[in-house]
């Protein structure tokens, strides 16, 4: 433990220069906050070992049997009930895949396990976004500079005003249909999540800035597509078409749940989001509080955890991105007591409220800032 | 034949199977059907009390190898893959693609006792292509082969011979075997039933006395003098700890006939890293090395080195920084905790040299 502290010591910068987060405490109770919470991670991930690796590896074989088991089903998709079961078997599988698998893969969180077909460096998700792009835009912008507003592009996705630091303008009043259209094809928003499309809307980058990206993007998608809608559907011969609208059906049941965990994770009212000036000369504990700050917690059963890939653990997922998924119900506990401890808010809440709560706040922010008295967002 | 009109397939289920590729799937059925090396040990002999024998059946994905040469044993140990070379102590059967390792328990080794201990008939282990030139010559059948070994290193020593006796070559061979007593004596009754006429087979004890005829103490020219006087004229192998290694390779060296010796070391030694110390970083692709010390991530080592690797978020949470260990640990800024194997990815960001390292960029 001895390097732990000595490397804080040589690590961290001066705490007082970072920009004020909105809660009463001290520097010192910040320091300490920081300790208790990096030692959950250290225990955590010390004891890391055959269970856990049993889990992920259970999961991956589950997962993978029930992509079998929907595709199979799809292939006798001429029969009403066969379409619907398999179908909502590919969903769940894709979900599956996309969440409690590959989301979390890439993040690192099963590195440990040194097996490397399980690790953030070779994965791919079944989806149409690039794993290393999902690695830029996710992994080092999203979860380092989360809710920074003008840093953090997951907040709005450059398409949404998600802020009220963001500054209106008419184009935002079409916002509720963006965000429909946003949900409904939510992998493809991901996938071209780092083309910037604002940045294109305001003329600061040009068409032809964003073509190498572009291909990249291209050609994951094209073997996406072939797969999807193709080759399965071209498997089937004659029932091509119950195929082809079953896996077109499980991408958008995926596409809907994967955005509804997702903005259920930082735009529920009362997450923080922060101006720039924040994380000038951040320390480690600043960072842990403006995680825990800017995510929000859904709450469920065992089912809900695996089903949102532990993302309704997003607070903890946040304070320890590279954590295996199944240890984030433990940390929870602990973090929420060290929450309660330092008087801190700890956002968590059931599946609808914070759904409807983000909702609210896509439709509110679709029109310009109300002035309210006395309404300090940021310190 | 069958194994290119599978690979078609597989190829063509790729696109199926994409972004993953087909062997994924397959291997959710049966963990052999991979497109990686992996084996099934079929059974285990124990040879003395602390060194067991693993017969493993391995996946037609393994490229095979021969005898002597080592083959890299991957074990999930608590989770946690560690991959370790032992000798091929038998020859690859050609049909069942059936071969056998030889592990001895070394003090503190988290493979060898895990093999010792807690390895089952059933059990699956990952398997890396051959290496290592400590073979038979091409043409053996008149030639004349001198064998010394002491310790566990007699295991690539006995995948030669059981070679050469189960193509009944007609290679003139003598071998010079040294354990410490009978009772660790790997592979003792099958030496002793080995030896014969064209190949003969002298065991010697160093810590206990000698019966039947064997020889007692260690290495030494006169004993090589004494059972095999035309050890000049022979192709010579060695394996063994590093006091036999230099004994034998000095007599060589002396005689002018390095060149008639192979050798294969066998003890891998870690050095002793002090708490927090750094060490000589190495740049294997660049080319370059730097002193580093303990505290300052290899990211930074690099960029003061005037590489530029790739990274994203500099502080352990995005793994851009990947880079993979060749040589050495690292110690992770964060916890404290000096780890690596070779051919493992770190997080060069967080990670500092434990001693000397070297890396892949
Ligand atoms: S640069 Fe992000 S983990 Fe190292």
């Amino acid at each position: 433990m001895n390097a732990a502290v000595e490397t804080h010591a040589v690590k961290l910068k001066p705490v007082s220069k970072a920009g004020k987060l909105p809660v009463n405490m001290t520097d010192e109770q910040l320091q300490a906050f920081g300790q208790e919470i990096e030692a959950i991670r250290e225990r955590i991930m010390n004891s890391l070992g055959e269970k856990d690796a049993r889990y992920i590896r259970r999961m991956i074989k589950t997962q993978r049997w029930m992509e079998i088991g929907g595709r199979g089903l799809l292939f006798a998709g001429i029969l009403p009930p066969a379409w619907l079961a398999g179908t909502a078997m590919l969903g769940v599988a894709k979900i599956l895949e996309n969440m409690e698998i590959g989301h979390n893969v890439i993040h690192g969180q099963w590195d440990w396990m040194r097996d490397p077909d399980i690790h953030s460096s070779t994965w791919d998700w079944d989806n149409v976004c690039p794993a290393d792009h999902w690695k830029h835009s996710h992994n080092h912008m999203h979860h380092k500079w989360t809710n920074v507003v003008g840093m953090d592009r997951d907040v709005g996705y450059g398409i949404l005003r998600m802020s009220e630091k963001q500054e209106w303008e008419p184009y935002y009043l079409g916002q509720p249909i963006y965000n429909f259209l946003l949900a409904t094809f939510f992998e493809w928003g991901v996938a071209l999540h780092d083309l910037e499309a604002e940045k294109i809307r305001h003329g600061e980058k040009s068409y032809k800035d964003a073509v190498p990206f572009l291909k990249e993007v291209w050609t994951k998608v094209r073997k996406q597509v072939t797969k999807d809608y193709i080759l399965f559907p071209a498997m089937a011969g004659p029932f091509f078409l119950p195929v082809l609208t079953g896996n077109a059906v499980a991408n958008i049941i995926r596409n809907y749940w994967a955005y509804a965990i997702i903005f259920c994770g930082h735009f529920p009212e009362g997450t923080e989001d922060f101006d720039m000036d924040v994380v000038e000369n951040e320390d480690k504990a600043h960072w842990y509080l403006r995680q825990m700050l800017g995510s929000a917690n859904i709450e469920g059963g065992k089912l809900m955890h695996i089903m949102s890939g532990n993302l309704s653990h997003q607070i903890e997922h946040h304070l320890f991105p590279d954590m295996p998924s199944n240890r984030y119900a433990e940390a929870a506990r602990e973090v929420r007591a060290i929450c309660r401890k330092y008087g801190l808010p700890y956002n968590s809440n059931s599946l609808r409220k914070q759904f409807t709560s983000s909702m609210k706040k896509v439709l509110r922010l679709s029109l310009p800032n109300r002035r309210k008295d006395g309404d300090t967002v940021t310190a | 034949m069958v194994a290119s009109t599978v690979k078609k397939l597989l190829r063509a289920g790729d696109w199926l199977a994409t972004p993953l590729n087909a062997a994924r799937y397959l291997e959710t059925i049966n963990p052999l059907w991979s497109d990686h090396g992996r084996g099934r040990v079929e059974r285990l002999i124990q040879e003395t009390p602390d060194t067991v024998t693993l017969v493993i059946r391995a996946n037609g994905a393994w490229a095979g190898g021969e005898a002597g040469q080592y083959v890299q044993l991957g074990l999930d140990i608590d989770g946690v893959r560690y991959w370790r070379c032992y000798s091929l102590a038998s020859p690859v059967q050609p049909g069942s693609r059936e071969f056998s390792v030889t592990v001895n328990r070394l003090d503190g080794g988290r493979v060898s006792t895990y093999i010792n201990d807690c390895l089952r008939a059933g059990d699956l282990v990952h398997l890396k292509a051959t290496a290592g030139d400590f073979v038979l010559p091409a043409q053996r059948d008149d030639q004349k082969l001198l064998f010394i070994s002491a310790g566990s290193g007699v295991t690539p020593v006995m995948g030669m011979l059981r070679q050469l006796i189960a193509e009944r070559s007609g290679a003139d061979v003598v071998m010079l075997h040294f354990s410490p007593d009978y009772a660790h004596c790997i592979f003792h009754d099958e030496l002793r039933a080995s030896n014969s006429e064209q190949r003969r087979i002298h065991l010697a004890v160093t810590r206990e006395d000698a019966r039947d005829g064997d020889l007692a103490g260690h290495f030494s020219a006169d004993m090589l003098e004494q059972v095999c006087p035309d050890w000049r004229s022979r192709q010579a192998y060695v394996c063994g700890p590093s006091s036999l290694m230099s004994a034998v390779s000095e007599l060589f060296l002396g005689a002018g006939l390095s060149s008639q010796l192979k050798q294969e070391a066998f003890v891998l030694k870690r050095a002793e890293v002090p708490e927090g110390a750094g060490g000589k970083v190495g740049f294997v692709v660049a080319g370059k090395q730097v002193d580093a010390d303990g505290k300052t991530s290899l990211l930074e080592v690099a960029e003061g080195a005037g590489l530029t690797p790739e990274h994203g978020c500099r502080m352990g949470i995005c793994c851009g920084c990947l880079a993979t260990l060749k040589e050495g640990q690292v110690r992770d800024l964060n916890t404290g905790e000096v780890f690596g194997e070779s051919g493992e990815k770190v997080r060069i960001c967080v990670c500092a040299a434990a001693g000397d390292v070297s890396l892949e960029l």
